[in-house]
């Protein structure tokens, strides 16, 4: 069977084959297997990657198999070539998966309960899709303390999966370049301006994208009770998509038709 | 010699706990002491929590009555935002406590001490249960189960879930109040007030049964402390303490719980991990004794001149026709739990009908604008105070909690000593003992989960020791 083939921005029709899941589809040439899947209405898990924002291949989680890779090549930063045989499950990625998600856990203090993004998280929602309801590695219980200097955000770190979407946002989207990762491996961890309080960061515009764009509950608005906060990640889409014009592809209606009446 | 009783663990409470009996050297019951055996340690792990996570943070310290610790710690952190919060998140916040307070004190008498009541205290431990008594008297039981869902049902409307709600935030409520809900309410209302005075009526033809239970449980001069208005009505969240006397006589009145700190103290104690609140100026040395004072729904309704409703107002006066101005019977707290439940349910018809309620304005925005607040509410199990005190940017610094059984404690350890001293002969512990000293406690209704910051069940352990220690005794009932 060939999905039906959804044209591009600039027309282009997809045309290198390659086999998803078992299905033979058409991918567009330089498209990444997750934008392939996405399109094809195949789910992918995914944490670090955000639409509007540069690739980073931080967290793992959309890796996949692809025939003749004794590697798990991650969907988000793999182009397709003709032939390619991936598969998006398997026992090996299940596992794969969920170790990737307890080991966020374990790292972190990632209290559900007492968390305001609870009901809302990204982490919890993978957790819940990959079936991790224990963890059975030692747990840190790192007790970083919380930056509430900002006069109208919060930051705390042991809520952090260093996915860097507040870095890339910032960079990228902003232009204010707040946020970095200092260090490395288990000491690695976000910074504000020159490893600063956040409020005392002269950059940082207050425009809060980092915020709409945490996966969890580190980045959030300073007064916000648990199970309040609701970030807004396709935010970010919508910006590129409106600065780049191509906003109609992605929503398919947001374009004025010619035969519209226009209120006074 | 001097012998030690111990009765470990102690059932149908919350928590776990453990009671020793001292004995002399004559075999006389010398001393007793009621032991938490668990600690939480939520006023060390909320350090360094923003401002905003305390309402639900704390919340967790228990699935009974976390909207007694939500209510505490929001007016904690209104007090912290300097804010007052708008009239329909006030109603909305009573609302919830005395949903609270209904489905508490249902818990409390219909499926803990009822079997006690109904069945007797020497029954069978095997049936002198709740499904002890869905055999015997299956409509009461309905009818208690029924009442505590209205009273959950309350509770959700305001909270947004029956436990651990997150509808109560800093500066009030997170969503205005509905017609529907509103609506839900009012449809239950004339069921559960009838349950509610059904089991007025049975607790009344039980008093009979038990007059000496309501002699030796815990009759003693105690002081009383608990909110209160001004004009002497019951209050079960806002406003001001009075602390009265064994007479009656107001001691202090309308004593901001923000100054609870002048008149209370709290002692650590060696054997428990309970702190032990007491009235500061009856202590002179280290013996926190004479500071004893009794919190809950006793002390209430002995400091509340009337409840300001009619169905309830009957009820006192007819329970004062009984004991006098002052219940001074720990049995009576039974009693008083009962009436509360149905002034609660009062107020909530009341409450339900003022369009304020349904006013959209339910939250009061501001920054970190002092350093310190203070929360309090009428817990179903007494006065609870929550004490922050946060950084410039609104970081918690410290944390105190004074919770309703902390402060019963010293009544409690009373209350044993007494029930011991009349139901222990000799040097063995018979099932008699056991229970009315279980009861005894019961009658507190405590709530060790809270009172320690701990958690899990009630199993009881009862020791007799001698003098120098030996268990003589133990029985223990899981």
């Amino acid at each position: 069977m060939t999905a039906a083939p959804t044209p591009r921005p600039g027309g282009a029709r997809p045309s290198v084959p390659v086999t998803l899941d078992g299905t033979d589809v058409l991918a567009h040439e330089g498209e990444t297997i997750l934008a392939l899947a996405r399109r094809v209405g195949v789910p992918i898990p995914t944490l670090c990657q955000l639409d509007g924002l540069s690739v980073y291949g931080g967290c793992r989680l959309c890796s996949v198999e692809v025939a003749g890779e004794h590697r798990l090549p991650l969907a988000c930063a793999t182009e397709v070539v003709p032939e390619m045989e991936v598969r998006t499950t398997s026992p090996t990625l299940a596992n794969h998966r969920r170790r990737i998600v307890a080991l966020l856990f374990a790292e972190g203090s990632h209290v559900c309960a007492a968390c305001v993004a609870s009901g809302a998280c990204e982490l919890q929602d993978l957790a819940s899709e990959n079936g991790v309801d224990h963890i059975s590695y030692e747990m840190t219980f790192p007790r970083t303390p919380v930056d509430a200097s900002h006069p109208k955000f919060i930051l705390d770190r042991d809520r952090c999966v260093l996915c860097t979407r507040c870095v890339r946002v910032c960079d990228e989207i902003e232009g204010a370049h707040v946020w970095d990762i200092a260090q490395r491996g288990n000491q690695a961890h976000l910074i504000a301006g020159m490893d600063q309080p956040w409020g005392e960061v002269s950059s940082c515009t207050w425009c809060g994208k980092c915020v709409a764009v945490c996966p969890t509950g580190a980045l959030a608005w300073q007064g916000t009770a648990p199970g309040e906060l609701h970030a807004d990640p396709g935010l970010i889409a919508f910006l590129t998509d409106a600065r780049d014009g191509t906003w109609d592809d992605r929503a398919g209606g947001n374009e004025r038709r010619d035969d519209e009446e226009v209120a006074p | 010699m001097h012998d030690i009783h111990t009765i470990d663990p102690v059932s149908r409470i919350e928590g776990h706990a453990k009671i020793t009996l001292h004995l002399d050297e004559d075999g006389g019951v010398a001393d007793a002491r009621f032991h938490v055996t668990e600690f939480r340690g939520f006023e060390e792990f909320c350090r360094g929590r923003p401002l905003a996570e305390m309402p639900s943070l704390t919340a967790r310290t228990c699935g009974i009555c976390p909207v007694s610790h939500l209510l505490a710690s929001a007016k904690a952190t209104d007090a912290i935002h300097a804010v007052s919060i708008p009239p329909a998140a006030t109603l909305q916040r009573q609302l919830a406590n005395l949903g609270q307070i209904v489905q508490s004190h249902v818990l409390s008498f219909f499926h803990l001490s009822a079997p006690d009541l109904l069945l007797g205290m020497d029954a069978d431990p095997a049936t002198r249960n709740v499904f002890g008594l869905m055999q015997t008297e299956p409509e009461i039981v309905r009818g208690g189960i029924r009442l505590r869902q209205f009273g959950q049902e309350v509770i959700e409307s305001v909270a947004g879930q029956r436990i651990h709600g997150k509808g109560i935030v800093p500066g009030g409520v997170a969503d205005p109040f509905t017609t529907e809900k509103r609506n839900a309410i009012r449809s239950g209302l004339d069921e559960a007030l009838g349950s509610a005075t059904q089991a007025l009526a049975l607790l009344t033809s039980l008093q009979d049964r038990f007059t000496r239970e309501i002699e030796v449980f815990g009759r003693f001069d105690s002081l009383y402390l608990s909110h209160c208005a001004p004009d002497g009505t019951w209050e079960h969240l806002d406003g001001k303490l009075r602390i009265i006397d064994a007479e009656g006589a107001t001691v202090i009145d309308q004593l901001d719980p923000a100054d609870y700190r002048s008149v209370l103290g709290e002692a650590a104690k060696h054997d428990s991990y309970l702190k032990v609140p007491y009235y500061k100026p009856l202590v002179t040395g280290d013996d926190p004794r004479p500071g004893m004072y009794r919190v809950g729904p006793l002390a209430r309704i002995n400091i509340a001149e009337r409840f300001g409703t009619p169905i309830a107002d009957a009820g006192l006066a007819d329970l004062r026709e009984r004991t006098g101005r002052i219940a001074a019977s720990s049995f009576h707290y039974h009693h008083a739990r009962i009436l509360e439940v149905i002034a609660s349910l009062e107020r909530i018809d009341g409450i339900i009908d003022d369009p304020v309620l349904l006013d959209p304005r339910v939250r009061a925005q501001a920054g970190i604008n002092a350093r310190r607040g203070v929360g309090a509410s009428e817990a179903p199990r007494g006065t609870l105070f929550h004490d922050y005190e946060v950084d410039d940017h609104g970081v918690i610094t410290a944390v105190n909690l004074i919770i309703a059984t902390g402060q019963n404690e010293l009544a409690m350890n009373r209350t044993i000593l007494d029930i011991a001293r009349e139901y222990v002969d000799g040097s063995t512990l018979t099932d008699g003992v056991l229970n009315r000293v279980e009861a005894g406690i019961r009658a507190y209704d405590p709530c060790l989960s809270c009172s320690t910051h701990a958690m899990g069940q009630m199993p009881m352990v009862l020791q007799l020791l001698a003098p120098d220690g030996d268990v003589v005794c133990e029985r223990r009932r899981e």
